[in-house]
């Protein structure tokens, strides 16, 4: 995994100052000006918003205001369904991805994603971890055999399926099925991963293991989640973006946000008033 | 209390009338009346069956059951009849075997192409079509295979007879071939799309997604689908009646006349076999080791799709 970039522990005290902590990080995600229509439905409005390495930036918002179609637009799985354009530009490590020239699967070998629903393969576990490093490329039993052990333990099932690994992924618990799509997408040490909604289908035993797990994983990765769930947010992002409509109605510390908000539309949904 | 007494009449009232005016209890006859229908098709079912066996131990009272399917020679009409089944097993293997070597991957291409690549447009296309090949009786693919591709192939290869395996093989496979399409695209239809959007993720192009997830989710569906199709490959009789001749043999050769189980069926029951005849009760012999062959094939079929469903 991506050790060479290990993440200054920041006092509270500097979080509180947006400025100074963004200057401590490099960015991975640069977004300016981004639009994006359904059709016809105008999804996201000039979106503005930066990503910083070994971070969690959390993606808050009412239903339907586009957190999944930004989250799905840093990857490009949008392109998945049909008619769907963009203006505007999304940089990833300094160079623009919605560039057509832009391989999508290049990208995606650098930027892993978990979904909302657990989707293992219907295959064993082994091979859900492994299927990343094969397509690569990557044949050699015994390295392959390592990347397993490696992601299940990054991902925290290790303990709980090393004696099943050639057993079926679908009979793991939902929340173990999450975590073995974690350690997929682990498995082929991307650079970011995105999230979204990732515990919604969860029971709050799971929920919290796996908050616990991206605690863990932002030491490595720089992650991207998306959730509904406002305590979640707080607890374990660094940053927070406020979605409604489409746009972006604010950004920063996510002690800001939920301590002192500037907009009063970010005040009235954190404090449940709507949404 | 206050809304009642303002109505001039009672829901309830109308009800218990019309209950009561019910003379005979639909609820309790219908079921009956299904039941019947059903029991209908399952005594005739067993009938055919009994039939079958009834008629193959006369056979075999006066054949050898040993001889039947050791003897490598099927020679009901000759002064020294020799009455060995494997000449004419082999026959509808060869046929089956060049069938599976036609359907399966034309089949299975299709399938893929309508599942994954083809546009709605496209697809809404090339299914209607598929199911009018698959409607189409097979009398007509018979004189398709002895009056087009035997002609064609002959030209390609002058040493074929005008009676062979290879024809009719061909066209059976060509009459198989949308039942492998339709019933794997059904299997590759119902991957779900969570699954496929999990390869992508990972940086999986199209094609690696196909090949190495969608496929492997859908294996018991597409296995079931071509088990299915070779055993309508195995009962076929009409084209291999026309196209295929009345030669049994055992050779491997496809070049040459055959026969297979069925056609020597249709030959006897088309001929002047007399009632009774040793070469009369041999039909039933034939068909009975033909119905265990289908059989077999229909329980592994759904065997397979039963055995290895995957549970999304
Ligand atoms: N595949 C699609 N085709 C057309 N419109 C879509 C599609 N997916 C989303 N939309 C529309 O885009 C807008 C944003 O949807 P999106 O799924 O991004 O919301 P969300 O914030 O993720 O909501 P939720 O919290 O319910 O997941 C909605 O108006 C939605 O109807
Ligand atoms: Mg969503």
């Amino acid at each position: 995994m991506n050790m060479t970039l290990t993440r200054e522990k920041e006092s509270p005290a500097i979080e509180i100052d947006n400025v100074g902590s963004a200057a401590l990080t490099e960015k991975v995600y640069e977004t300016s000006n981004l639009n994006l229509w359904y059709g016809e439905n105008h999804a996201l409005k000039n979106i503005n918003l930066d990503m910083h390495q070994n971070e969690v930036t959390a993606i808050i918002g009412p239903s339907g205001c586009g957190k999944s179609t930004y989250i799905k637009t840093l990857n490009r799985m949008i392109e998945l369904v049909p008619d769907v354009k963009t203006t505007g530009q999304i940089k990833y490590r300094n160079r623009n991805i919605l560039d057509q020239s832009y391989k999508v699967e290049d990208l995606r070998t650098q930027v892993g994603m978990v979904f909302q629903k657990p989707n293992p393969f219907p295959k064993s576990i082994y091979e859900n971890v492994v299927y990343g490093p094969k397509i690569h490329g990557i044949k050699n039993k015994k390295i392959l055999d390592e990347i397993v052990e490696k992601s299940l333990k990054g991902a925290a099932i290790w303990d709980e399926v090393k004696d099943r690994l050639h057993e079926n992924a679908y009979g793991l618990s939902g929340g173990q099925q999450q975590r073995l799509c974690i350690a997929r997408c682990l498995a082929i040490e991307p650079d970011v991963i995105l999230m979204d909604e990732p515990t919604s289908a969860l029971d709050p035993i799971s929920t919290l293991k796996i908050e616990e797990l991206v605690q863990e994983l932002k030491k490595d990765f720089s992650i991207i989640i998306v959730t509904h769930n406002m305590q979640q947010a707080a607890r374990i992002s660094d940053r927070t973006a406020f979605f409604l409509n489409g746009e972006v109605i604010e950004y920063s510390d996510t002690n800001t946000i939920f301590s002192n908000p500037n907009d009063k539309r970010t005040e009235d949904y954190i404090t449940g008033r709507f949404g | 209390m206050e809304l009642r007494k303002t109505e001039t009449y009672s829901v309830q009232q109308m009800i218990l009338e019309k209950k009561s005016k019910k003379k005979i209890n639909m609820e309790k006859v219908m079921p009956k009346l299904l039941f019947l229908t059903a029991a209908i098709s399952v005594f005739t079912t067993i009938g055919i069956i009994l039939t079958l066996i009834f008629e193959t131990f006369i056979f075999f009272d006066r054949v050898s059951i040993v001889e039947f399917f050791t003897e490598a020679k099927w020679l009901p009409f000759a002064t020294a009849p020799s009455y060995g089944i494997m000449p004419l097993i082999v026959g509808t293997l060869k046929i089956t075997v060049i069938a599976a070597v036609v359907a399966v991957p034309v089949g299975l291409a299709t399938a893929i192409f309508l599942s994954e690549y083809a546009s709605e447009k496209t697809r809404r296309i090339i299914k209607p079509i598929l199911e009018v090949l698959a409607g189409i009786p097979t009398i007509v693919y018979g004189f398709f295979a002895l009056t087009f591709v035997t002609p064609v192939l002959r030209d390609l290869f002058p040493s074929l007879d005008m009676f062979n395996a290879l024809s009719p093989g061909i066209v059976v496979g060509i009459m198989i071939m949308p039942m492998i399409a339709s019933l794997s695209e059904d299997a590759l239809v119902s991957v779900p799309k969570s699954i496929r959007e999990g390869a992508y993720a990972l940086g999986a192009t199209k094609l690696e997604t196909t090949i190495k997830v969608v496929l492997p989710a859908a294996i018991s569906g597409i296995v079931a689908s071509i088990v299915l199709a070779l055993s309508r490959a195995i009962g076929e009789t009409m084209i291999v009646s026309v196209a295929g001749g009345s030669t049994p043999n055992m050779s491997m050769d496809v070049t040459s006349s055959i026969q297979t189980m069925t056609a020597y069926i249709v030959q006897v029951s088309s001929g002047d076999a007399g009632y009774g005849t040793t070469i009369y009760y041999s039909i039933y012999a034939v068909g009975m080791t033909l119905f265990v062959f289908t059989l077999v094939m229909n329980l592994l079929a759904q065997f397979i799709s039963r055995k290895f469903r995957e549970e999304y």
